[in-house]
């Protein structure tokens, strides 16, 4: 390498140095540190002791890590519909002529810059099973409904619900870029083929927004695999979420390991709980990227 | 949806302050009695906040170098906050601490125990032996608090039940609660909840004559048929339809049922009492009577103490501080606006700031009160105690099943400790 591409490629580490740092500080270290934790077991104040594999040991043998693993993963699958209908929203609101964009393009964002335990605090309102909004409109046609989030029937299904409400904004935005970034001479040249709506939608507008359905997938379920404000606001009454009925179906694994580290001064176990989490959503985003070849269109 | 930032905030802080508290503690620096100090001093009830930064003012006022900085931390998240704060040696310089956690606490050294030799025959016994670890007091009592039965004479009035009796016992409770009940308007003649143990589970187990904790904190009570029999009380008022059930109580606390009309007693402290005196609804519907008598009376005491981080810079001054919220004219002062002062002698003003109301009821309930059942780690087994009851609770499981399943899982964690 002569001198000038060393002090070019000099200047560019300066320039990525701030960025890096703080990468390095703020993620790298506290991840390796957790690592290291989840091989001991940890006083409430720190103060550790080596274990090698006991927690992970546990881990296997731990009831609530099975619950807490497949609540989160149904979480994160039914979270998934939050993609077809931001598709479904931001596609009505690219079509010409359309009035008031602006406005419904700030309503529907209006969930994603408000504060979560806002947002749940809310939804736990409608949710009340006898003073809610939700059960009084069902009263009028004769329908008495359940408590939502305290029984464990539908109380998970009730999460997701705000869960894809909350998401379904940011998503949308996503979309609406993706949407524009389509040549419309494409649309043209399928028109003079004679292509309808449909068949323009299905043909030209879905696979050209594979690529932005791909990074949306991969973000949003990194998203719900962390689920943990929403059982922590909503879930819970003055007792915390564990004195909810359906708590055995609410369980997250975040949720969990916020137990374990912070209730019950457990925080070794909760170490190899997150280090479990980070393995799962390291698996699943790898698996994503390679089954995107069967799916994904790059234009 | 992602994880809140706040805890990420909690859990980053937590590990830096980790890595930060290994690069060992400098020399002090020589202190200086004439130099300007701000003591932290952590509480977590927002009703009492005022008073608190009253009783700052007037330390203030006789010590003018020091000044007292009221950090409020709601108690859903007090105890989490600070327990990452006092891992990176960042907690205040002075905070409440309660029964459940003291141990915790001392035990790892994070709070420090008392220098000199306080004068500790003012306040009640059960509350300094609460505070005391290895021997050595680690805090002076703040307050105190006792369980009362509150409830509506509004409710009692519309169904012609007499208002309870200071000797009135389990099967009067019923009886009353049977009668209170009004399916048709969706009032309860009670709530039977399940989460803070203090005012419901421990006391009807004491009152039944069974026990929580062995006494020398090493075996659980959960399995004894008479500590059964203090579950199956509140179990049964909600099989009986007398209190609402689990689900109800989830989506709506019984404080705000009460506080509706909805509920005719409710089981509370007195801690309650700022708050319903306020409340548009309960003020001037409501009073006080004693918990019922079971095969013996009972109610649970706790009071909250001010204790002094391990880690301040300026021990002096906040123990210095402490002594004088401990301190007689403190006390009087707290009695008028805050709860009961733990100071003997001083507690006159707190019943008579509300002559409206029986207050005297939770004072005389000290004489046959019960200490708070804690040990090492009671956060853990607190845990277990929602675990396996909210099964009973919720009618999956038979209570004396979940009882004695409890009672398995709490012995193994109290062999851990």
């Amino acid at each position: 390498m002569n001198r000038g591409r060393a002090r070019e490629a000099l200047w560019g580490y300066a320039f990525i140095a701030p960025t890096g740092l703080g990468i390095a500080v703020f993620y790298l270290w506290p991840v390796l540190q957790t690592a290291y934790f989840s091989l001991t077991e940890w006083g409430a104040f720190g103060g550790h002791t080596w274990t090698g594999l006991d927690n992970y040991r546990r881990l296997a043998d731990d009831p609530e890590v099975g619950r807490a693993l497949v609540n989160t993963l149904t979480y994160t699958a039914l979270g998934l519909l939050s993609i077809p209908l931001a598709i479904g929203f931001a596609v009505l609101l690219n079509r010409k002529g359309m009035r008031f964009v602006g406005l419904y393009r700030t309503l529907f964002f209006l969930p994603v810059v408000t504060m979560p335990v806002a947002i749940a605090m809310v939804w736990r309102w409608l949710y009340n099973g006898d003073y809610g909004l939700i059960n009084y409109l069902l009263s009028l046609v004769g329908i008495d409904g359940p408590n939502w989030v305290a029984d464990p029937a539908t109380a998970l299904y009730a999460l997701v619900v705000v869960g894809v409400w909350a998401s379904v904004g940011y998503n949308l935005i996503i979309f609406l870029a993706g949407l524009q970034a389509i040549p419309k001479e494409y649309y043209e040249a399928a028109a003079i083929d004679g292509a309808g709506g449909w068949r323009q939608f299905f043909h030209v507008t879905l696979p050209l927004l594979s690529p932005t359905a791909f990074f949306v997938s991969v973000v949003s379920v990194i998203g719900s695999l962390q689920l943990f404000d929403l059982v922590y606001v909503m879930a819970g009454s003055g007792a915390g979420a564990r004195a909810n009925p359906a708590f055995p179906r609410l369980q997250t694994v975040v949720q969990l390991f916020y137990e374990r580290a912070f209730v019950t001064n457990d925080r070794g176990y909760a170490a190899a709980i997150v280090m479990m989490l980070l393995l799962l959503i390291v698996v699943l985003t790898a698996a994503q990227f390679r089954f995107q070849k069967k799916w994904v269109h790059y234009a | 949806m992602r994880m809140s930032k706040r805890l990420s905030a909690v859990l980053l802080s937590a590990v830096l302050a980790v890595s930060a508290c290994s690069g060992g503690t400098g020399a002090q620096p020589a202190a200086d009695p004439n130099a300007k100090v701000t003591l932290s001093y952590g509480v977590w009830d927002a009703n009492q906040k005022p008073v608190m930064e009253s009783l700052a003012a007037e330390f203030t006022k006789t010590h003018p170098n020091i000044s007292v900085e009221v950090q409020l931390t709601p108690w859903a998240d007090y105890w989490t906050k600070l327990k990452a704060a006092a891992t990176g040696g960042a907690a205040p310089d002075v905070f409440w601490m309660n029964g459940p956690n003291f141990q915790l606490y001392a035990s790892n050294k994070v709070i420090g125990p008392m220098p000199g030799q306080p004068d500790l025959s003012v306040y009640p016994k059960p509350l300094t032996d609460l505070y005391t670890f290895e021997g050595k007091p680690y805090g002076l009592p703040k307050d105190m608090d006792t369980v009362g039965v509150w409830y509506n004479k509004t409710l009692f009035d519309a169904k012609q039940v007499p208002y309870p009796k200071d000797d009135w016992t389990w099967a009067d409770f019923q009886d009353a609660a049977a009668k209170l009940t009004d399916a048709g308007k969706g009032i309860y003649g009670t709530a039977a909840p399940l989460g803070s143990f203090q005012e419901y589970q421990y006391d009807t187990i004491a009152q039944a004559g069974g026990y929580v904790i062995s006494p020398d904190g090493k075996k659980s009570g959960y399995g004894d048929p008479k500590t059964i029999a203090g579950l199956t009380f509140w179990t049964d008022l909600i099989k009986n339809k007398q209190s609402p059930d689990l689900k109800t109580m989830t989506d709506t606390t019984p404080i705000q049922l009460f506080e509706a009309g909805k509920i005719a007693m409710y089981w509370g402290g007195s801690w309650n009492v700022s708050e319903f005196t306020a409340n548009s609804y309960t003020k001037g519907k409501i009073d006080v009577a004693p918990l019922p008598r079971g095969e013996k009376q009972a109610t649970i005491i706790h009071g909250v103490a001010n204790v002094v981080s391990a880690k301040t810079d300026h021990p002096d001054q906040a123990w210095e501080f402490v002594r004088f919220l401990g301190s007689k004219e403190a006390a009087q002062l707290l009695g008028q606006k805050g709860p009961i002062p733990a100071y003997n002698g001083t507690q006159t003003a707190w019943v008579k700031a509300h002559p409206e109301l029986k207050l005297q009821t939770f004072l005389d309930s000290v004489s046959y009160a019960v200490p708070f059942p804690v040990s090492k780690n009671t956060a853990a087994w607190n845990e277990a105690e929602l675990t396996y009851l909210t099964k009973a609770w919720n009618g999956e499981v038979p209570t004396d099943q979940a009882a004695t399943d409890l009672a398995k899982a709490m012995d193994a964690l109290l062999a851990k400790e």
